[in-house]
């Protein structure tokens, strides 16, 4: 330990040395120079921007502005479309969170439980993950549809009659929920997957010496304790997409009937590029950054954990 | 008590395949419906009993439509242009500048990786009115670049080929500096032929973010010409022609193809550029 301690000075004073003689610095400058332009021109002065912008009067096209303090902040907190927007997304993402995440563990076990069709399944699961949202969006429209789309006549041979899914209050933001579910369930089970297969055999067999050999003695002493960190790590990852969500609402239902489908991005969307309030819209990006900042803080706090721990 | 034991695996066998064809069945749902409907004449749409497969086949005419009646070609050659451009500026901001973080000494390394990892933190999203405004000013909506130029910068392209850059030995690089070659030699000879695997996932990564993205074509561009395909089936769906399920759905299916078509050939190699690279 001290021998190493004492090494690194001296070994750091030789690349030091080689830096210099080979002109490390200007060229490291070099290379470093247009990242750090695009860094500061494309996200680091936006973002100055966005909070400017949020307050002041200014509209697009106009060639003056005025400062009004957090008067946008105000108009904001105090429209209840804004509200409903909130409500719904955490809506929303109370039931895409735990659907995709079960969805993805429960399937995630049954493929490694054994090779049979592993393959088949797998990519099966996934392809909703790659597929074009605002397409899919569209055929998920003809499915939903309240006469001729398969949802209704499936429920029609159960002998049950079911509603217009899309344009009614009731179920517009549950149906976009479930198509939300359905496009990330393949994502969460492909890193669950990748989670069990860093779950050490050694485990299990020391849990079969304790006599824990049964499959559901197996997944609850060993597999799911060991999948926590991994668990975490899906949970906010779904959390951020479902923030996130704005395809599906706005091919199906650009937010109605009367609101019952509108979420934060959709709203953010309307408001700076259909209506062009970009002081209102700026605000509503405020408090749209504040929240994806702190689920990611949260994220990133987890993983360092996580990598110190294991 | 042998066979009490088999007889036990074997319904499990069966509980499995039953669960996940059950799961299965809903992932790949739509697809089907989508594909069984794009072959459909628009009566038998309608029809009250319904079968997968059309009793009158109507495909051809149906992706004759949707062919002709938008640029479906042009959304696609859009969409592979874009993903190219944007990934190609990406490279090259991104390589030299994650090869500097990992392998060289200068000053402000550290807060400049600082810097990278706050931009993580941003969602692009919330760029969208800055960039919009900036691209008015310089007159570039409803162009091309203002499809691209946004997304010149990748943090997390930077970050992924940094990690990936520190994993390779010092010795390796005092060994090329010693037989001459320069810092860019370096980059260009040994960095990039051995991440190669890094950087197809970060290709992966951008090209179905870019490829998939309806939010930002949707505020950068108009005109049908230079949309994007998740732009584009959107116009298509709006238009005259697009009225018409069969053509419409033939249109859809169009759009999820290549991409799809691309991870059913590299399947490995999507999932774990995906997936693996989320972790990192």
């Amino acid at each position: 330990m001290t021998a190493l301690d004492c090494n690194r000075p001296r070994e750091a004073a030789a690349k030091a040395r080689l830096a210099t003689r080979s002109g490390e610095h200007g060229l490291a400058w070099l290379a470093v120079s247009p990242a750090l332009l695009l860094l500061v021109g494309l996200l680091f002065g936006p973002v100055a921007a966005v909070v400017l912008f949020s307050l002041t009067d200014w509209q697009l096209g106009s060639f003056t502005f005025h400062f009004i303090g957090i008067a946008n902040f105000r108009a904001l907190f105090a429209d209840p479309t804004f509200w409903k927007a909130l409500t719904n997304t955490l809506v929303y993402v109370a039931i895409v969170v735990p659907g995709t995440v079960l969805l993805g563990l429960v399937v995630a076990l049954l493929i490694e439980t054994s090779p049979g069709l592993r393959g088949f399944y797998r990519a099966a699961h996934f392809l909703p993950v790659m597929s074009t949202m605002s397409a899919m969006a569209i055929v998920w429209g003809t499915m939903l549809h309240p006469t001729i789309g398969l949802v209704n006549r499936a429920l029609g041979v159960m002998g049950i009659s079911g509603v217009n899914w899309l344009r009614d209050e009731r179920t517009a933001l549950l149906a976009l929920a479930l198509i939300g579910i359905w496009q990330g369930f393949g994502f969460a089970m492909v890193l669950f997957v990748s989670g069990l297969k860093a779950v050490p055999q050694q485990l299990y067999d020391a849990a079969a010496v304790d006599g824990a050999d049964g499959v559901l003695d197996r997944l609850r002493f060993v597999t799911l304790p060991m999948l926590g960190p991994v668990t975490m790590f899906v949970v906010i990852l779904t959390a951020k997409r479902s923030f996130e969500v704005f395809d599906s609402v706005r091919v199906l239902t650009q937010g109605g009937p009367n609101y019952a489908s509108e979420v934060l991005l959709h709203r953010l969307y309307t408001e700076s590029f259909d209506f062009l309030h970009m002081g209102y819209g700026a605000a509503l990006t405020v408090v749209y950054l504040a929240v994806i900042v702190l689920l990611t803080l949260t994220q990133a706090r987890l993983l360092e954990r996580r990598v110190h721990y294991s | 008590m042998i066979s009490r034991f088999s007889d036990r695996r074997f319904a499990g066998r069966v509980a499995r395949h039953a669960i996940l064809l059950l799961t299965a069945a809903f992932a790949l749902l739509p697809f089907v419906w989508m594909v069984s409907l794009s072959l459909k004449p628009p009566q038998e749409i309608f029809q009250a009993d319904f079968r997968l497969w059309p009793t009158a086949f109507h495909g051809g005419e149906n992706y004759r439509i949707a062919l002709t009646a938008a640029p479906m070609f042009s959304f696609l050659l859009n969409g592979v242009l874009v993903c190219a451009a944007i990934f190609a500026l990406q490279l090259l901001v991104c390589i030299p500048c994650a090869y500097a973080l990992a392998k060289l000494r200068f000053r402000g390394r550290d807060t400049l990786f600082s810097a990278v990892l706050v931009g993580l933190l941003l969602p692009p999203q919330a760029l969208a009115i800055p960039h919009f405004v900036m691209l008015n000013v310089f007159g570039f909506l409803d162009t091309y670049a203002a499809l691209i130029l946004p997304w010149a910068i990748s943090t997390f392209g930077i970050f992924l080929l940094r990690q990936f850059f520190r994993s390779i030995p010092d010795e390796i690089i005092h060994a090329a500096r010693l037989d001459g070659l320069g810092e860019f030699e370096i980059i260009w000879r040994i960095m990039i032929p051995m991440t190669a695997p890094a950087l197809a996932a970060f290709g992966i990564f951008s090209v179905v973010a870019h490829w998939n993205d309806l939010f930002w074509p949707l505020i950068a561009v108009r005109r049908a010409e230079i949309s994007t395909p998740a732009l584009g089936i959107l116009l298509f769906r709006d238009d005259e022609a697009g009225q018409f399920l069969g053509p419409l759905m033939a249109g859809a299916v169009i759009i999820v193809a290549p991409l799809l078509l691309a991870f059913l050939i590299a399947q490995r190699r999507f999932i774990d550029g995906l997936a693996v690279t989320t972790m990192k």
